[in-house]
């Protein structure tokens, strides 16, 4: 395990109870907590990449984590260009990988 | 009654919002995030209850006390969930050559959740503009930085406090400044196991920064027991904190499986033969911060030499009704950010220039300042830096241009042109906007041309503020019912 989330019953600010929700990464169910980011969902189950740089085609995933960067996109309910970091996950959301190569680029 | 905008709801903009009203003026705050707090007081959803966040964040009792005041102040509107796309001139006072009415803006807003395709488009037309829009990490490049498991310092920090997800189970800091210490702790705070932080600037120097003048610090009490507060957490964990040295590689096959770290000169540079590999599987890097400065250039205000916003001790900007506080007019920390915010919502209301309140802001202001002062000279960037770049190292994340792209192509046109080389290169030029990298195409460009850059631009300005989908800057054909915003608001036609 990479990225991970911290359990509540190790965590010292003690959290009280949250509403878990579940959303599909990849066409696989995936479990978050509302109020979640995409990112923070995607992250907290060992995941560090989920996007495909357009020249390189190398494996991309969070790096600024507020909003800057625009390396952590996703297709949400087939929308394109969601900052992951930023967008909180809504019970049901389907979220897509989005390559984005290059016309002549892609191999 | 004065309308004031404040754009930026984190520390300087809530304090902003509060002062601005406190004289009856009537008060938008504005963010773009789902909540108040910016990224110094980034918290849990609401929705994720807990008994002692407040040990996570510096000074959050004084944050639900200003979220507080302002949700229940009826001449306070809050916006969150509000990106401003751009800002123009409102054409009905263009050239009304009525000299009572001054500049006035239009701001242009889409609210919605980030990113959406169905967000409203507002445009507010204030009197008086506040900007508090803060400032995002500096970072570095370095071989290996675009690996997935390299993240921006604030990425640690937002996800763990934030989200409590740590970004890595064994996770090492590099870069310089202060910050590196409250994010080490809070990835531990996380779960995460730091190996290391790794500060660039060597020992000497720290101490010629901080040591000469500590009284100083005694003006910004603040700032001085948050940063006892963090290095008594580091010797609590037991976390190595390892002066002139910085990571200047991470490796691995498709993710940070290891990173290389070598011992930096005083001028930053690697020295030879001295670099140790870490297993790690993530590397968070800072090197001090950037301000978000394109609004305030859209508007015409003048910069510092330092490339802050410019102001005066009212926090006026060079650009008439518009004025500026927190990290873009300079990086002081939180207690400046508060008194500069409260200065600036004061004046932004109209209010009197020598009232006793603010004279007691000024005092805390002018202390946050020395402070920032000896940030800069303990922990600024020094050009040794760009040693440890090889030619194949990423400069540009977004376009993937490399190091040796820039040498070559700045070699072969000979050109001393920010925007043609840019152009050639295509470094800067991708979705981020040269957020990211912006400033160091600028500084290795700069280095590469003889005589240095040409251009009086800079990677600093950006017309279109936030990407926008083509169907938004349409317009109307797209929109549902305005909601009813009460003051001074339209509805997009």
């Amino acid at each position: 395990m990479v990225s991970q989330a911290l359990l509540p019953e190790n965590d010292p600010i003690r959290p009280g109870g949250s509403t878990p929700i579940g959303i599909t990464v990849d066409g696989k169910p995936a479990t978050g907590l509302t109020g979640q980011t995409i990112a923070a969902i995607m992250m907290a189950e060992g995941r560090l990449s989920w996007r495909r740089s357009s020249v390189a085609g190398e494996p991309r995933g969070l790096f600024c984590g507020i909003g800057i960067c625009f390396d952590c996109l996703v297709v949400v309910n087939g929308e394109r260009d969601v900052r992951a970091c930023q967008r909180r996950a809504v019970s049901g959301d389907a979220i897509e990988f989005q390559h984005d190569e290059l016309p002549g680029v892609a191999g | 009654m004065t309308q004031v905008l404040v754009i930026g709801a984190g520390p300087a903009g809530l304090a902003a919002a509060t002062a601005a009203s406190a004289l009856g003026a009537d008060v938008t705050v504005l963010d773009s995030s789902y909540d108040l707090g910016g990224q110094y007081w980034r918290h849990l959803p609401s929705t994720r209850p807990t008994a002692s966040e407040g040990i996570l964040l510096h000074g959050f009792e004084r944050f639900r006390e200003l979220r507080e005041r302002l949700e229940n102040d009826s001449q306070v509107r809050i916006l969150t969930l509000s990106q401003v796309w751009a800002i123009d001139r409102n054409p009905d006072t263009r050239n009304a050559g009525d000299s009572s009415v001054g500049d006035r803006w239009r701001v242009h807003v889409l609210q919605g959740v980030p990113d959406g395709h169905d967000r409203l488009a507002l445009t507010i037309i204030p009197d008086a503009i506040v900007f508090a829009t803060g400032a995002h990490d500096r970072t570095l490049p370095f071989t290996g930085w675009q690996l997935p498991g390299v993240f921006s310092a604030g990425a640690a920090q937002a996800l763990a406090k934030g989200e409590r997800v740590a970004v890595g189970s064994r996770v090492v800091v590099s870069g310089a400044g202060p910050f590196l210490l409250p994010v080490a702790a809070s990835l531990v705070q996380a779960g995460a196991k730091v190996l290391g932080v790794y500060e660039a600037s060597t020992i000497s120097r720290l101490a010629s920064g901080w040591l000469p003048r500590p009284w100083q610090l005694l003006g910004a009490p603040g700032k001085a027991a948050e940063l006892v507060g963090y290095v008594g957490n580091h010797l609590r964990n037991r976390i190595p904190y390892r002066t002139g040295r910085a990571v200047i590689a991470a490796e691995g096959d498709g993710r940070v499986e290891r990173v290389v770290v070598a011992r930096l000169d005083a001028n930053w540079a690697p020295i030879v033969g001295t670099t140790r590999t870490i297993e790690a599987d993530a590397v968070c890097i800072g090197h001090g911060f950037t301000p978000r400065l394109e609004l305030p250039i859209a508007v015409g205000c003048a910069l510092s030499a330092e490339r802050f916003v410019a102001v005066d001790h009212r926090q006026a900007t060079s650009s008439p009704g518009v004025y500026a506080a927190g990290e873009i007019t300079g990086i002081g920390g939180v207690d400046a950010a508060l008194a500069e915010g409260s200065i600036a919502g004061h004046s932004a209301a109209g209010g009197s220039d020598d009232e006793a309140a603010m004279s007691r802001q000024r005092r805390l202001r002018a202390a946050s300042t020395r402070f920032a002062a000896r940030i800069e000279a303990a922990h600024g960037i020094r050009p040794g830096w760009s040693q440890w770049l090889t030619p194949d190292t990423l400069i540009c994340r977004c376009e993937e241009v490399s190091y040796g792209r820039l040498c070559d192509t700045s070699a072969h046109t000979g050109s001393a042109g920010l925007r043609s080389l840019k152009l050639s290169t295509r470094a800067g030029l991708g979705i981020c906007q040269g957020r990211v990298c912006g400033r160091t195409v600028e500084d290795l460009l700069g280095r590469l041309a003889a005589g240095g850059l040409i251009d009086t631009t800079s990677t600093d300005r950006r017309p279109i503020v936030s990407p926008i989908r083509l169907g938004e800057l349409a317009g109307g054909t797209v929109l549902p019912p305005a909601p009813p915003p009460p003051g001074n608001t339209e509805e997009r036609e």
